[in-house]
């Protein structure tokens, strides 16, 4: 399935596949930053051989029998080689271990069904008993419609095992990609500790279109944009691909002392 | 509607049954009267049927029915000595959500509603019961307060989903029922929510984590709306019956799949035939389920509350 010469969906120019993996499948040309499978986002952001996935076999159901979704599940893992649109797991950064949440686009878009969010749940629930930190690497179309009200209750799900693990006094980084909407971004996506973008990223609840028809007017350029988003509050920091393991390694060094219950002793860090 | 016509056939033929037995003299009565009341009781099966099998697209429009109880309605019938309370402290008042503080049979209660306006010129002022962050703040702000001075609080939801809006996202529409969730799994109070009308997406679960969730015989409660969902799925909104029935948003589906603990009855004709009816049975409900939730630890409630959402979802692992 590899396009030996995929094109820029932003700037439209066309580059060598090979090129275009130097560069982190950031557009040389535009600087766009082109949705990533999963696989590929973990070899570029974990230590090599460092990753253990969990729950890897779970796979989803059709609870409603909902009209051509067991076809779609069918085709989207023939096409993706995936069994779900999230992989989670522990791994290192810079040898610091943490717990790992990857979302993968590819696979109906990511959007959040009753695996997605059972997966999403076990992780923090592991992070909780492990005492690791979690990074989800967020990019989603929102709620899986196919699976109805059970897709509308992973947001809550999912919620309260953040609530949890912050309770734990643990830290949780939201690297928010392109795009992120809908249920996905009221939900876990938008309860990091810290949330981080990449440059450029659509991010946001209600789609653009949805949103021109309700208002009746052109949206504004940049609108739902993650630069759109630094400058209304709404971001901790936007992060270009390149940066980003050595962004969080920063984080995670900073955090790596921090136990919560434990007074803060200034002779722990060698001063006087 | 079809089945307005047939609720007014009805009406009509109770009307020629009732006059028949007012025309009948005392030697007939005996043989005749039996008659009568056979054909009484079938009028009444009919009318339950009626009601009992109403098409999912119907239940849509019934959920939306302009004249159902709002939740200012119902504070007037089942909260005393009630107060409003405005604003998020943060940017301003959104009228989508109504809240405040007052009695509920003798309990101290925060009450939290999404509310729609009855005139056009209302519904504007109010976006329909469609929120913007503000709203999720205002309900958040106040739930934390329940929580201080130990106030269950019963939320009712009617809305069509969150504001699509510039201004909603730019404040962080989606950062605002996150946060709500988030709270609400571990808030240390009893929550009660009541969905009174169209329970739309995060819209309406951002008032929707709670120890128990009701919903009244003619609502709706859904990821996404009927007309959304058909746009998407066949590109067609007019095929908003078959997704609404695909997606089984009413309350007897949504009891099997276990997302909410119960039904409260409609009266007859509907919630917006008779707001008062309406009214005591929520007020039955909400004793029973207050009893019941006020005996616990506040860790056991919590820890049920984990548990509800936590096993929802189905999946395989093989």
């Amino acid at each position: 399935m590899t396009n030996l010469f995929p094109k820029c969906p932003n700037c439209g120019a066309t580059q060598f596949n090979k090129i275009l993996i130097k560069h982190l499948y950031v557009c040389p040309e535009c600087n766009f930053h082109h949705r990533l499978s999963s696989a590929f986002r973990l070899q570029i952001t974990v230590d090599k051989g460092s990753f253990e996935e969990i729950d890897k076999k779970m796979r989803s159901v059709d609870p409603l029998q909902f009209p051509s979704y067991d076809e779609k599940l069918k085709s989207s893992m023939k096409i993706t080689g995936l069994n779900e649109a999230v992989i989670c797991g522990t791994a290192k950064i810079n040898n610091i271990p943490v717990v790992m949440i990857v979302m993968d686009t590819n696979f109906i878009m990511a959007s959040m069904g009753s695996v997605v969010g059972e997966k999403i749940t076990r992780a923090f629930e592991l992070a909780i008993q492990k005492e690791l930190p979690v990074i989800a690497f967020c990019g989603s179309g929102g709620a899986r419609m196919q699976e109805g009200i059970l897709s509308l209750m992973q947001m809550a799900k999912t919620s309260s095992a953040v609530k949890r693990h912050s309770e734990k006094g643990l830290l949780y980084i939201s690297v928010l990609s392109h795009p992120t909407t809908g249920g996905v971004t009221a939900s876990f996506a938008y309860l990091g500790d810290i949330i981080i973008a990449e440059p450029q990223a659509l991010i946001g609840f209600a789609g653009p279109r949805v949103i021109e028809q309700t208002i009746n007017q052109k949206l504004p350029e940049g609108f739902q944009r993650a630069e759109f988003l630094l400058d209304h509050g709404m971001l901790d920091k936007i992060v270009p691909r390149p940066m980003i393991r050595e962004t969080l390694t920063n984080i995670l060094q900073i955090h790596k002392s921090n136990k919560r219950n434990k007074p803060y002793r200034i002779e722990q860090y060698g001063l006087k | 509607m079809g089945k307005k016509d047939i609720e007014e056939q009805l009406k009509e033929l109770q009307k020629k049954l009732n006059g028949l037995k007012d025309q009948v003299d005392s030697e007939q009565r005996e043989s005749i009267l039996p008659i009568i009341k056979e054909l009484e009781t079938n009028a009444d099966k009919l009318k339950v049927e009626l009601y009992r099998k109403i098409t999912p697209n119907e239940r849509v429009q019934l959920a939306r029915h302009p004249n159902r109880p709002t939740t200012i309605d119902y504070i007037k019938y089942l909260i005393k000595d009630f107060i409003q309370f405005h604003g998020d402290r943060r940017y301003m008042d959104d009228l989508a959500i109504v809240s405040g503080i007052g009695f509920f049979e003798g309990i101290p209660v925060t009450v939290i509603g999404h509310q729609k306006g009855r005139s056009t010129k209302d519904n504007i002022k109010r976006h329909f019961g469609m929120a913007h962050p503000e709203g999720y703040r205002k309900a958040l702000r106040l739930m934390k307060q329940a929580e201080k001075f130990n106030r269950p609080i019963i939320n009712f939801i009617d809305t069509p989903g969150a504001y699509p809006g510039i201004g909603a996202e730019e404040r962080g529409q989606g950062e605002a029922i996150a946060f709500n969730l988030y709270e609400m799994s571990a808030l240390k109070t009893p929550i009660i929510s009541i969905i009174t009308g169209e329970g739309g997406s995060g819209g309406a679960l951002a008032l929707g984590v709670a120890d128990r969730v009701f919903m009244l015989t003619n609502t709706i409660y859904s990821v996404i709306s009927p007309e959304g969902c058909a746009s998407i799925l066949w590109k067609d909104s007019s095929r908003s019956g078959d997704a609404a029935e695909a997606l089984k948003i009413d309350p007897n589906n949504l009891l099997q799949l276990g997302i909410i603990d119960g039904i409260i009855d409609e009266p007859e004709g509907g919630a917006h035939e008779n707001h008062e009816g309406m009214a005591n049975s929520i007020k039955e409900k909400l004793i029973i389920t207050l009893e019941e939730l006020m005996q616990y630890d506040i860790d056991d409630l919590l820890e049920q509350r984990y548990n509800k959402y936590r096993v929802m979802g189905q999946f395989k692992e093989a």
